[in-house]
């Protein structure tokens, strides 16, 4: 079975600060991998080179067995991503906004797709109203359902649950569990909340200036390092002790 | 007291050096101003026989100026609108590229120039009793090198806001009207001297405005002048096109696309 992210001897340079170092590792179709490591490790940088949004300066990268960015559109047709950090258009609906993504990655139906996915969320109420009335909260799940539009194979996803209150916060992992469950879908997901990592991932790359310093499943670095739980873990590595 | 004061002046003296639209607030626009109605004055006290035409080709110079202006804007003020509203990665992050995108605003900007230039025909008619379409056939020539023309500027103002982002935001508005004093829009490039005609050959609204003023002394003009803005815009829009794809390519090396998009 091959690897549906591959990546060998990534580097990434921005003038002469190295933030990716000859990065190496692959995740499994159907695999939920947590990219943990503290600010400025690298993991958005990844993330981006993994969407071709970011050229890297060496090494290579191979989604579903092909080249990012050679084959960018194929690639990008087959996966999506969300991040707390990107919003749609204020001016426009939640529906309207759904309905261009999905047209975008020539989705059928893309205005019945962007309602099963509103609902899906529990932001129907809000569907025909503009996206700037609705909370944070709201929006990031706005944004889940975005990355959902086109059912993707490979999901990436920037703490998508910033912003989210516990409750919600966990009604959101429930369902990105589920889904990801019934179509075997593979994730690779980056946040700051240990708990949920712990929850979400089955296996965990931690970055530390540009380097994965440990990896394995939330358990094995628990107990690897000796530490309570993986947030001891995180504190830790991102101290360099 | 005068320690608040200070501070908010301060608040607005330490922008201008980092801000392109705060130094052409101050000198970019006002030379333009300066410019246009200076050669216009020129030109009226030289050919005072203009005066006879002078409703057609003042009105139709707006008419098929503001066709320009909205084509070119269209474009580049859709890319910010991106910027704008956080969109941009949306956008990159999906199967689009970066020339599906340029396209999608072509079409785009020509709906706006279709919108924008009935709405001025039709009030440049019933309030001056002026008709654009007295150009007749040659309408559409005009019209076609105009819209190339704004493409490419927006093409161009593009690709520069994609390297330094909303700092060049100003460009959007700013670039286009660097061609009005130079590109012959409200008077012959006679009127200019020797050193900017060549600028204003270079430029094919100054071929497409000297064509209309023609039209509307004569009633016709020569075919052959509009090979020269043909094989101009041919040139400037693959030139605009390389360039905003390397400029495209630099976003994504240096990273700055994602900047611009979070």
């Amino acid at each position: 079975m091959s690897a549906t992210i591959e990546v060998k001897k990534l580097t990434k340079d921005f003038d002469h600060y190295r933030v990716i170092d000859d990065l190496s590792f692959a995740v499994n179709p159907g695999e939920i991998v947590g990219l943990l490591g503290p600010n400025g490790a690298g993991k958005t940088t990844l993330i981006h080179m993994l969407l071709g949004l970011l050229l890297p300066t060496s090494g290579q990268i191979h989604v579903f067995g092909m080249d990012m960015p050679r084959d960018r559109s194929k690639i990008l047709q087959r996966a999506n991503f969300s991040s707390a950090y990107v919003q749609m258009p204020f001016a426009l609906t939640p529906l309207q906004n759904l309905e261009i993504v999905g047209r975008l990655y020539g989705v059928r139906k893309a205005r019945e797709k962007a309602r099963e996915l509103l609902s899906l969320m529990q932001i129907e109420a809000m569907s025909d109203r503009p996206t700037r009335a609705l909370s944070s909260g709201q929006l990031s799940r706005l944004n889940l359902a975005k990355s959902l539009i086109n059912d993707p194979e490979l999901l990436l996803l920037d703490e998508p649950t910033a912003s989210m209150d516990p409750d919600i916060a966990d009604q959101t992992r429930v369902i990105l569990k589920k889904i990801q469950k019934e179509k075997n879908m593979t994730i690779l997901y980056t946040s700051h909340n240990m708990k949920e990592v712990e929850a979400m991932a089955d296996r965990i790359l931690f970055l530390h200036k540009g380097f994965i310093v440990a990896e394995g499943s939330p358990k094995d670095l628990v107990s690897y390092f000796k530490e309570e739980d993986l947030e001891q873990v995180f504190l830790k590595i991102a101290r360099g002790k | 007291m005068f320690s608040r004061i200070y501070a908010v002046l301060l608040r607005h003296l330490y922008l201008y050096p980092r801000s392109l639209s705060r130094v052409m607030e101050i000198f970019y626009w006002p030379v333009l101003d300066l410019l246009v109605w200076g050669f216009l004055t020129l030109y009226l006290m030289r050919h005072p026989g203009a005066l006879s035409e002078w409703k057609a080709f003042l009105l139709g110079a707006l008419i098929l100026w503001d066709i320009l202006f909205r084509a070119q804007q269209a474009i580049s003020v859709s890319f910010l609108e991106e910027i704008w509203s956080r969109n941009l990665l949306n956008l990159f992050a999906s199967p689009l590229s970066a020339f599906e995108f340029i396209g999608a605003t072509m079409i785009l900007s020509f709906f706006k120039f279709i919108l924008a230039g009935a709405v001025t025909v039709v009030l440049a008619w019933f309030f001056y009793d002026f008709n654009i379409f007295r150009l007749g056939f040659w309408f559409i020539p005009l019209v076609f090198n105009l819209v190339v023309m704004a493409w490419t500027i927006g093409i161009v103002t593009t690709g520069i806001i994609l390297l330094y982002g909303e700092k060049a935001e100003a460009l959007a508005w700013g670039i286009v009207l660097f061609v009005q004093p130079f590109g012959a829009v409200f008077y012959p490039v006679s009127v200019l001297p020797k050193s900017l005609q060549y600028i204003a050959h270079a430029m094919p609204c100054s071929y497409v405005f000297e064509a209309m003023r023609d039209i509307f002394t004569r009633g016709t003009t020569d075919a052959l002048t509009f090979a020269v803005p043909f094989l101009l815009n041919a040139l400037y829009l693959w030139a605009a096109l390389r360039f905003f794809k390397f400029m495209f390519r630099q976003a994504q090396i240096r990273g700055l696309l994602t900047k611009l998009g979070e």
